[in-house]
């Protein structure tokens, strides 16, 4: 399939930041590596830098002196946008009101002087890969917000970009509609092999189409990695509590252990500190019998859910405890309950100030 | 039985505005073919007001009408790119620089013809040519065209359109072209409308600029009613009617064409 997207570039971002005008950093000095036929994610608040990193690596943003972006080794940072061979992906889509859906997917290819039978060509291939048929001679006004977002993906894709830039494409549509172009997206991005930068702030998003993720927050980078990596080993609190539910626990750690006002949790190789901070996710968390636990707590609210059933647990740790149980086991308010954690699922956070 | 006294009453109040507005115009008309308008239309109905306000006054008419086109190709040249650039740009100088274009509307046509005559009425043969009247025009209805391009830009995101076209690999002119003047139109014809009506019938910046050998219509007008029996000035004023009304109804009607879209 890799002749539908031709050649995914590698990127490398070197020192990049981007100080506005008026003097307000958008984004720190920061440094990326981007395997070719990788999708890479930038996900964190608003404000955080990760559409500006986008728009340094496309050329609508030049970076501040000391910055570098090279395609597969060639240094890019002075070419314009227009001669980096991108394909770009807006959250408006920015589909051209004067042309219809066919005459937008093949602009790019026009303007590269491909003929107009191989223009036609692509932009069929271009349509049935994006399931838009019968939408082809379409003004872009009659079109449904879902289809919008696959024309504006089918004309990025058609022109084979060394890389495919995507800011926040689903964001404008609801949420059910989300959810199923976000597993569309995910399965043309793996069939095309392309070397893909998503910027998104559903954590979401993020988990099912990235390779690795880079979560960002205030111009910073806070963690690069893998999906499982950023959910299952945050580097600090702002990560663990940005992906997914977190629940943050402080107390003091000795010989292994992290002593809670309910009780103790053992941890793997943890170091002596008299004011640790560690996270636990909800669904790691186990209830049992109150005689079976070394942590109890009193059940403060039981939500049925219907996959699972959430609960609020307090008293076992300096803040209610946040727990995702089983939709099977019968527990009310009220009711003293011991909680099981595998130290695997302790993961203590490094202090910040 | 109220309401319909209601409706009589607003019926009657409307229609006496609109003969008003329009009685006037429809006396001047009138006068304009009367052999003698002081004994009424009683004294027969001519063409000769007419045709004699054409042979004298056909220069001026052409030479409005290649004023007011060629203001309109100096703006469009000018203004609709200009546009772009400020809406692209942005920030504190696009704002002010907007500000400059716009301020013409603010200062009378005098002025600004007093200080042209200041500071160009030296170099004798632009101040003699048509190009000075122009370069009034252009001065004045420059903020017509810039303004109502601008709001256009401003409803349709134009720079990411613009950025989206730039992603696909087309250069900024074939940008220009491709993208930000197609989706322009509404607010270029628009612009182009106001900009020919108000050259056509632009009075006091002309009549200070114009010299004997480059009056404009509306100049002319003043010319006649000040030396000419009243006949003979009503005649001209149905020549300009004639002329500018099928322009009017024909941009209007390109404009709203161009809305549909």
């Amino acid at each position: 399939m890799s002749g539908i997207a031709g050649h995914g570039a590698a990127v490398h971002i070197e020192n990049c930041g981007k100080t506005f005008p008026d003097g307000t950093q958008a984004l720190a000095p920061a440094s990326l590596d981007i395997v070719s036929g990788e999708t890479l994610v930038l996900l964190g608040p608003s404000g955080c830098g990760k559409t500006t990193m986008l728009r340094i690596i496309a050329g609508l943003e030049t970076p501040d002196a000391g910055g570098r972006v090279l395609f597969d080794k060639t240094d890019m940072t002075a070419v314009p946008i227009e001669q980096r061979h991108v394909g770009m992906v807006f959250q408006s889509y920015a589909l051209f009101p004067n042309m219809t859906v066919a005459e937008n997917i093949g602009y790019g290819l026009k303007i590269r002087g491909v003929d107009k039978a191989a223009r036609a060509a692509r932009v069929a291939e271009m349509v049935a890969l994006t399931n838009i048929g019968g939408l082809e001679n379409r003004r872009i006004d009659q079109l449904s917000g879902g289809q919008r977002q696959r024309v504006a993906l089918a004309r990025a894709v058609a022109v084979r970009p060394r890389v495919l830039l995507l800011d926040e494409p689903l964001t404008a549509l609801d949420a059910s509609l989300r959810d199923r172009l976000r597993s569309e997206l995910n399965s043309l991005l793996r069939s095309l092999g392309i070397t893909a930068i998503y910027v998104t702030h559903d954590q979401a998003e993020a988990m099912e189409l990235g390779d690795r993720i880079v979560v960002m927050r205030k111009g910073a980078i806070a963690q690069i990695g893998t999906p499982r990596e950023i959910y299952f080993a945050p580097q600090n609190r702002f990560v663990a509590e940005f992906v997914g539910a977190a629940n943050i626990v402080e107390g003091p750690v000795a010989s292994g252990r992290l002593t809670l006002p309910g009780g103790w949790l053992a941890l793997n190789d943890a170091a002596d500190n008299a004011a640790a901070v560690a996270m636990i996710r909800p669904e790691t968390i186990g209830i049992v019998a109150e005689a079976d636990a070394f942590l109890r707590g009193t059940v403060e609210s039981v939500a049925f859910i219907g996959d699972r059933q959430r609960l609020v647990v307090t008293g076992a740790a300096n803040k209610p405890l946040t727990v995702d149980a089983p939709n099977t086991i019968n527990v009310r308010a009220g009711e003293r309950v011991g909680l099981s954690v595998t130290p695997q699922a302790v993961r203590v956070l490094p202090k910040e100030d | 039985m109220r309401d319909r006294l209601i409706f009589a009453g607003q019926l009657g109040f409307t229609l006496l505005v609109a003969a008003f507005l329009v009685v006037p115009v429809v006396l001047s008309i009138s006068a304009g073919v009367t052999v003698n308008y002081f004994r009424g239309i009683q004294s027969g109905v001519t063409l000769q007001w007419v045709v004699q306000v054409w042979n004298l006054y056909a220069g001026e008419i052409g030479l409005s009408f290649l004023i007011a086109f060629a203001t309109l190709a100096v703006t469009l040249v000018v203004g609709v790119p200009a546009a772009y650039g400020l809406h692209v740009k942005g920030g504190r100088l696009s704002r002010v620089i907007e500000e400059i274009i716009t301020l013409p509307l603010a200062i009378p046509g005098l002025a600004i013809a007093l200080a042209l005559l200041l500071t160009y009425g030296g170099f004798g043969g632009f101040r003699q040519s048509w190009l000075f009247i122009l370069t009034g025009h252009v001065i004045f209805t420059m903020p017509f065209m810039v303004r109502s391009v601008m709001a256009v830009f401003a409803s349709v995101d134009i720079k990411t359109l613009d950025e989206g076209a730039a992603s696909l690999g087309a250069s900024p002119w074939t940008r220009f072209c491709n993208v930000i003047v197609p989706n322009a139109m509404p607010g270029i014809l628009a612009g182009s409308l106001m900009v020919v009506t108000l050259s056509l019938g632009e009075f006091n910046l002309t009549w200070m600029l114009h010299t004997p050998l480059t009056k404009t219509l509306p100049v002319g007008l003043a010319d006649s009613y000040a030396s000419m029996r009243l006949e003979v000035a009503s005649a001209y004023t149905l020549i300009f009617f004639i002329m500018i009304v099928p322009l009017l109804v024909a941009m209007q009607m390109v404009a709203e064409k161009g809305e549909k879209k």
